[in-house]
């Protein structure tokens, strides 16, 4: 039955020989997954071959991308047109309602410095491209093409036009993989818009959809219900559409209502999407602000000649701190109010 | 270059073409139908010529899979060293099956593999899939004669031309 092909192991016969190296492959994959598993390796040896893996991506996004641009090429004019025009009125309305908000969000501005918060309205994004590869199915997860050299650092927020996609959770030197929120490994606090209502969205097992297990027996919630990023957690800064309710009911225990969530993003049809750059208030109490003491411009300049030696001459000098902002591609760095 | 070169060659190349169609999407409501392409190809070269294909091999390219897209490191490397060894243990057989019955073996195969995959993620802490998880090996095995007759044809010619 077995094909005598192992002439390196005359001692054994040939299957003992096929049994004790599959039985130590084994063992090895075992190792290397419980290793892996522990450790997190995959990233870092991704990471380091990143030489071989990156082509590949771009090679096996190619198809994806000649097939878009297939479906341009051949789209009939009246469509294109029609399209042409819904995105021209979509951006009226975009800018008047921006025209709008421009001074609401100016005077916004000017209460919070009265106040001392750091929080803005403007968003430091950065745009980046989905590269069509298929990382598994039942995976959601999908690759951009930016990475480390254009700053990308794990964990910093993924949106489209429509709301949060994910975050990313793997950083190459030029590529990067995001987790969208419908993974199942994957929760965001959000929000309920109407109530202010705070709770977690998970992903779900199956399928496109958002769940929220554990809202409270007692809780007004409604199929329609927007939900937006709470900011809790230190990951999603706050206010970014989510979702939005799809059906309430209540668990199998009773002790909770559970809800079904459509995801606001346009997660499997986006192309094009954004990168947040500040990433949320880190949990714990807020930093010094750095702007306290007289305006820069009323101390003296440390570079000029000391007028006279003055009673002290050999005090060190204090110079001024290097902004160590997170550092943006002025090409691809758009600020948005 | 001689004739054994390009025969390594073309082996190295549908195994490395195996990895990349597996990176390729497919539109959207079809993406729970993709194949196993790695598998499909290395079960064509265990049973075609089954003294270049080792568990060596099967670990190496599941090593090399997992790089691509793999969660764990070493998942896809088990898979297919577990079905490489069955598939190496029936070769004899398998090889004078006529085809339909090899395509039930293979869509045996495929669903082992699926049931391997199944206890990895479950073992490291993922919900259970969906139903439509159990599509695949269907699909597989329904492009198996195909990919067989196509591998079969072009390795042929290889042949032929560099006779």
């Amino acid at each position: 039955m077995a094909l005598n092909r192992d002439d390196k192991s005359p001692l054994f016969s040939p299957g003992v020989a096929g049994t004790l190296r599959l039985i130590v492959y084994l063992a090895l994959a075992c190792v290397l997954m419980v290793l892996d598993h522990r450790g997190g390796w995959l990233a870092n040896v991704r990471y380091g071959l990143s030489i071989v893996v990156e082509p590949i991506y771009r090679i096996a996004g190619l198809p994806s991308q000649g097939f878009q641009a297939a479906t341009v090429a051949f789209a009939d004019r009246q469509r294109l047109t029609e399209a042409n025009q819904r995105l021209r009125e979509d951006l009226l309305l975009a800018n008047a309602k921006l025209n709008r908000m421009a001074s609401v969000a100016e005077q916004n501005q000017r209460l919070k410095e009265l106040l001392d918060t750091q929080h803005s309205l403007s968003l430091n994004v950065q745009l980046a491209r989905l590269i069509g590869v298929d990382l598994g199915a039942f995976r959601h997860r999908i690759v951009l093409n930016v990475g480390a050299r254009d700053q990308v650092k794990p964990g910093q927020v993924v949106i489209d036009a429509r709301g949060v996609m994910g975050q990313i959770i793997d950083v190459m030197p030029t590529t990067s993989v995001a987790m969208l929120i419908t993974d199942p490994n994957h929760a965001i606090p959000v929000t309920i818009e109407r109530t202010g209502l705070r709770t977690v969205a998970y992903g779900s097992r199956g399928g496109d959809m958002l769940t929220l297990p554990n809202i409270p027996v007692s809780a007004d919630v409604q199929v329609g219900d927007k939900l937006v990023t709470s900011g809790l957690g230190g990951r999603f800064p706050p206010g970014f559409p989510v979702g939005e309710v799809r059906e309430v009911g209540q668990t199998a225990s009773g002790t909770f209502l559970s809800a079904n969530a459509r995801p606001a993003a346009d997660l499997d049809r986006s192309e094009d999407v954004l990168l947040l750059h500040d990433l949320a208030e880190p949990a714990g109490p807020p930093d010094v602000a750095p702007n306290a003491g007289p305006p820069a411009d009323l101390a003296p300049d440390p570079n000029a000649p000391p007028a006279n030696a003055g009673p002290n001459p050999t005090l060190p000098r204090v110079t001024a701190p290097t902004a160590s902002g997170a550092p943006a591609r002025p090409s691809s760095t758009g600020t948005v109010p | 270059m001689n004739k054994t070169r390009v025969r390594q060659l073309w082996f190295a190349t549908t195994l490395l073409l195996s990895l990349v169609l597996m990176l390729v999407p497919l539109p959207g409501p079809l993406t729970p139908y993709k194949p196993y392409w790695p598998a499909l190809v290395l079960l064509y070269w265990c049973l075609q010529s089954g003294d270049r294909v080792n568990l060596g091999l099967a670990f190496c390219l599941g090593l090399g899979a997992d790089l691509f897209d793999g969660m764990l490191l070493g998942e896809q490397a088990l898979r297919l060293t577990a079905m490489v060894f069955i598939a190496l243990r029936f070769r004899s057989r398998l090889r004078f099956f006529p085809m339909w019955q090899q395509t039930l073996a293979v869509l045996g195969f495929l669903l082992n593999d699926r049931v391997l995959l199944l206890l990895v993620r479950v073992l490291g802490g993922d919900p259970l899939p969906p139903a439509d998880f159990w599509i695949s090996p269907f699909v597989g095995a329904a492009l198996w004669p195909f990919l067989f007759l196509i591998l079969d044809d072009l390795r042929a010619r290889l042949r032929i031309h560099e006779a």
